[in-house]
Parts: C-alpha cells; structure tokens; sequence
C-alpha cells in the first residue's frame, strides 16, 4: 500500500519575462489502486503538475509538499523519484538516438531492480509486454522514439509501465493523438497494471472518452492551476455535457 | 633516396589550410625540424589471401598534393608500402595492418599506397596505435567497379602526432567507404580527400572524433566532383571534454561545372561534454553548375539535451549512465557502420571509460 501526498503544491516556471506562476496551491492524495483521473482545459496546469512530480529541471518549486509514503518527493533527483516508485508516461516522449529500445529497457530495468535481469527471463517479460501491446517484435530494436508515430509512442509509454512495475503512475495526456482501437489497447495496458501491481494512477486528460475504459474513482477539475471541483465518476458526465466553461470563468 | 632539394613554403598559421592547428605541437613535421628517423612501421597483421600482396615499391604520387607535410614526405622518400588486390578479387574478411616501431625522438615519414583491381571487393581495417610522430602520404586506388571499405583508427598514446592525407581516386562506378575514427594522440591532423575519375563512382567519408584534455583532432575533407554522375555523403560526429580540448571539422565539396548528376550531402554534428572546450564546423559547399541531383550540408554543436536526459532519468537511470547512454547513441550510428564486433565494442569501451575519467 503506497500513498502520493501532494500538499499545496505552488509551482513557477522560468520564461523571458521572469518567473511565472503556474500552479497555485494543489492538494491531492493519491492511494495504490485508486484512479484519479485529472481534467481540465488547455493551460490550466495540468501537465505542469505532472512534470513537477516527476522533477522536470523546467520547473521551480515555490511552496508545498510532495510526499511518496512520507519520503520527501522534492528532494529526490529524477531517478530517485522512479527508484521510489514514481512513473511518468509521457505526453511528448523523447527521443534518444542510437540507443535501442531493449537497451533502453534493460538499462532501466537494471537501475530500478538493482540488478540486470536475467537474460533468458527478460527476453520472454519483453516479448509478453510487447505482444499484449500489440506491438511488431522489431520495434525492440529501433531507436527509442526515433520516427515512431504517436501511436507507438504511447504503447512505448505503457510497455515501460507494465515492465517497470511503479506503485503511483501519472499519465500526461495518454489518449492525445490515438485512434479508437489503439486507445483501447493502451487502455487495457494501464488496467493489466492496476489488476496485476495494485498500480494507482493519476490520469491527466482534457477529454472524457478515455474514461470510458480506464475507469475513475475520483475526478477533480483543473483549473488556472489549483483544482476548482472534486467528485466520482458522475463529474465526468457532466463535464461530458457542459464543457469547461463554469470553471474557466470563475 | 632523398629528394629534400625543394624549397617548401612553411605554413606560418595564417594560411586558410593552418589557422587553426597549433603548429608548436606539430614536432618540427610542418617545418623540417623533424629528424627522420627512417623508420617503416606499416605492417600486416595476419596472413594475406590469395589476390593481396603487400610490398614495399617505388611509385609515384597518384595526384598532385598542396598540403606542405605532404610534400616533405615525397620529398625525402619514394619508397612506398603498397597493398594490392587483384581484379575481381571479392574478400570475405577484412584485412588487417598496423602499426610497429613507434618512437617520440625521431619522426617517421611514410608513403603508402591501397589498391583495388577492376570489381575487387575489400574491407581494410587500418590500427593507428603506439608512439609515434608520424607523416604520412596515403593513397587509394580504386579501379572501375570496385569498392572499398577503408577503416582507420587513431588510437595513438598521448604524446603522439599524426599528421596525414587519406586520398582516395575514385574511378567508373567504384565506391569507396571511409570510417575515421580517432579517440587517441596528441595532435591528429587528418585530410580524407576524394576525387572522382569518372562518372557512376560514390564515396561515403564517415568519421567519430572523441577527443579529451587539451587533444587537437583536425579533419579536413575535400571532395572534388570534377566528373558528372558521382554521389558522396560526409558524416562526422565529435564529442569533446576538458579544458583547451579542440577539434576542427573542415568539410569541402567542389562540384564542377561539368560534374552534372552530382549528388552530395555532407553532415557534422559535435557534442561540447564540459566547458573548456572548443569544436570548430566549416561546411564549405562550392557549386559551378545548377545542373545536379542534390547538394546540402548541415552542422550543428551542442550540449547534452536535458529532454534526452530527463526522460532516461525518469526511468530510473542515473546522471551519469543516462549521459552515457546519450554519448554511446551519439556514436552508435558510426561505429556500427565499421561491421567488426570486437572493434565496435573496444571503441565504446574506450568511450565509456574517457567519460568515467572526465567525470562527466
């Protein structure tokens, strides 16, 4: 059972006109196998909350705390916070040149298990992770992100998650850019990693059909950077209906 | 047999060619102060196949040189280390040479000569290593439908210098493929030449220079597409750490008036891995006639790109295993182009641990 605290977390970024603040006080705490699912318009601070949690060098922490099962997130480097069980799909993945996707993987593997895994064993975790993806064997040996389409992105992201194995994972945007059949598939990828490592998730979105296959427990709206409304799954709908309109004026 | 009767010009520092070599370090090579040694120290490394000989001859120059190191060399001997394959040899496996006598004291001045028969297929791996102030004339013949694999690695100690031409005449449909690779001397001056005999022949220059406190890598690439029909691509990738480290990338394309069909793209990228350290990039692209397939050039220096190291550290990866990861995939796409696994891996090995000492 691991917990995310996020306690009035106030965030700023560095931009040529000085320091501008983006997040403004969020509160949010998040539990092994609960699903938070994050909405809110374009702007609002959504993905700025998401890189801060991973320790983005982009961001300045102002003021607040993030705690990962009282272990002070903030001050860890970014590898700390994944060695501490912190995971982040990304909306834009990099890519890496001349570095291997199985390379890429098993030095990842290696660092968070302490170990390099056993050859013959990872070969076959590898192998399963990608079929249930339904992704072409070649592809472990292409360039991470090197002229993959979006698609492939993201079924990169969720290979990672369920290889990796976090205790909180947050998802910047995964539905962006996916047709029907791939968001389903990415999808029932999060969910294997819910069911299988009791996996908690914070979903980040600014559409609602996601939600229709990985379903939420809480659902807070986003907006001008601190969460303006909180509930279950039935806030969806109605943001379904009305849009972001209320919140983006008050 | 001597022939050091000519008056050569030497370079000063102000010339295009020298301004950014540090002639000082040079051990007397650029103005006659280096004392020759007479020494040969090309050497085979293995048993030769049938088809390849290699002898030591008298020859002369294939082409005319206006590099002042060049001349000396010619100037004081015509004696010339000559591998040949025969036509239509095609070789499986890559012939070695190398490299033995080396000395700091004495300076060697070497001639050497690779030459291909009519459709020969070859892959030559030449090993750079040792103690040595070394000049060297070296010449590639390639004849009509022929091709050549021609790797060479400078893996010199330290105190060594090196300055040399690697020059490559290209005849009818002939491709020649060049991987330079230096990671190790104190000063290395390298100019990969290419000249073109007729039309349908390719060159491919690809190179990786890593260089480390205070090491000089210069290299200085001329294509001459003085014939319709011939295609070269130049790639060269740097990477530099420590205080008055500097490298010199040089790239010069000539497409001619009467080379219609030509087809070129020449790349260089650098990574600057610390402060301190310099990467100079002169793409040079002259174009005499609108009448061709493409011609373009691109370089680019830099840093590590935090995104790259952002998103391997957000895996778990550390600092220091995410830079190296970077560096090695920086490289990657050169090294693998030399297809000899044992050689590959040294050459990362050698990397990995240059960094580990940098502490980068």
């Amino acid at each position: 059972m691991s917990r995310l605290e996020i306690r009035n977390l106030q965030v700023s970024v560095n931009t040529d006109a000085g320091a501008v603040d983006i997040l403004k006080g969020v509160d949010l705490t998040i539990n092994s196998g609960e699903t938070h699912a994050i909405m809110g318009p374009n702007g609002s601070g959504k993905s700025t909350l998401a890189y801060s949690i991973a320790g983005h060098p982009k961001y300045t922490i102002v003021g607040g705390s993030v705690t990962l099962d009282g272990a002070d997130v903030l001050e860890m480097t970014v590898d700390e916070r994944a060695k501490a069980g912190l995971f982040l799909a990304m909306q834009y993945p990099v890519e890496v040149p001349g570095v291997s996707v199985s390379n890429f993987l098993r030095t990842a593997a290696t660092a968070l298990r302490g170990e390099a895994p056993k050859l013959r064993t990872w070969v076959g975790e590898v192998k399963e992770a990608m079929e249930a993806l339904n992704m072409d064997p070649a592809f472990a040996s292409r360039n991470v992100n090197e002229g993959f389409s979006g698609g492939e992105k993201k079924r990169h992201e969720i290979m990672q998650l369920e290889l990796l194995k976090p205790k909180i994972a947050i998802l910047d945007e995964t539905d962006s850019g996916l047709d029907v059949d791939a968001l389903r598939i990415v999808s029932e990828g999060v969910n294997r990693a819910k069911e299988n490592n009791n996996l908690g998730v914070l979903l980040i979105t600014h559409y609602t059909r996601i939600l229709k296959y990985i379903k939420p427990d809480f659902v807070h709206v986003f907006a001008n950077g601190h969460i303006v409304e909180e509930g279950g799954p039935d806030l969806a709908d109605k943001l379904e209906a009305n849009g972001y309109a209320d919140y983006v004026s008050k | 047999m001597s022939l050091a009767t000519t008056n050569y010009l030497t370079p000063t520092g102000r010339e295009e060619a020298w301004r950014f070599t540090p002639l000082k370090r040079l051990q007397g090579l650029h103005d006659g102060a280096a004392i020759d040694g007479q020494r040969t120290s090309l050497v085979s490394k293995a048993a030769l196949p049938s088809g390849v000989n290699f002898v030591r001859e008298s020859l002369q120059p294939l082409a005319s040189s206006d590099d002042v190191i060049i001349e000396r060399v010619r100037g004081l001997t015509d004696d010339v280390s000559h591998l040949s394959i025969a036509a239509n040899c095609e070789l499986t496996e890559p012939i070695f040479l190398g490299r033995v006598l080396g000395a700091l004291e004495t300076a060697e001045f070497s001639r050497v000569r690779i030459s291909l028969g009519a459709h020969a297929v070859a892959t030559v791996v030449l090993e750079n290593t040792g103690d040595t102030v070394l000049a060297e004339d070296l010449e590639i013949s390639l004849a009509p439908g022929s091709s050549l694999k021609f790797v060479t690695i400078q893996e010199f100690e330290s105190k060594s210098v090196y300055t040399a031409r690697h020059h490559a005449v290209v005849d009818k449909d002939a491709q020649f493929k060049s991987i330079t690779i230096t990671v190790g001397g104190d000063v290395v001056r390298i100019l990969p030449t290419v000249e073109f005999t007729a039309p349908g022949g390719s060159a491919e220059l690809l190179g990786v220079y890593f260089a480390t406190s205070g090491q000089f890598f210069e290299h200085r690439m001329h294509v001459d597409h003085a014939v319709p029909h011939a295609k070269s691509r130049v790639n060269y990738k740097g990477a530099l750490v420590g205080r008055d480290t500097h490298t010199v990338w040089i790239g010069d394309v000539l497409i001619r008036a009467v080379a219609e069909g030509t087809d070129t793209y020449e790349l260089n990228r650098n990574l600057l891995l610390s402060d301190g350290s310099r990467a100079d990039s002169v793409p040079n692209l002259e174009i005499e006639t609108g009448e061709i397939v493409g011609a373009g050039h691109a370089s680019t220096t830099g840093r590590f790109d935090d995104e790259q190291l952002f998103y391997l550290m957000s895996r778990g990866i550390s600092m220091e295993n995410a830079r190296r990861l970077v560096v090695r995939g920086f490289f990657n796409e050169i090294i693998t182009e030399i297809g000899i696994e044992r050689i590959q891996e040294r050459l990362m090995d050698r990397i990995d641990g240059e960094l580990e000492k940098a502490g980068v």
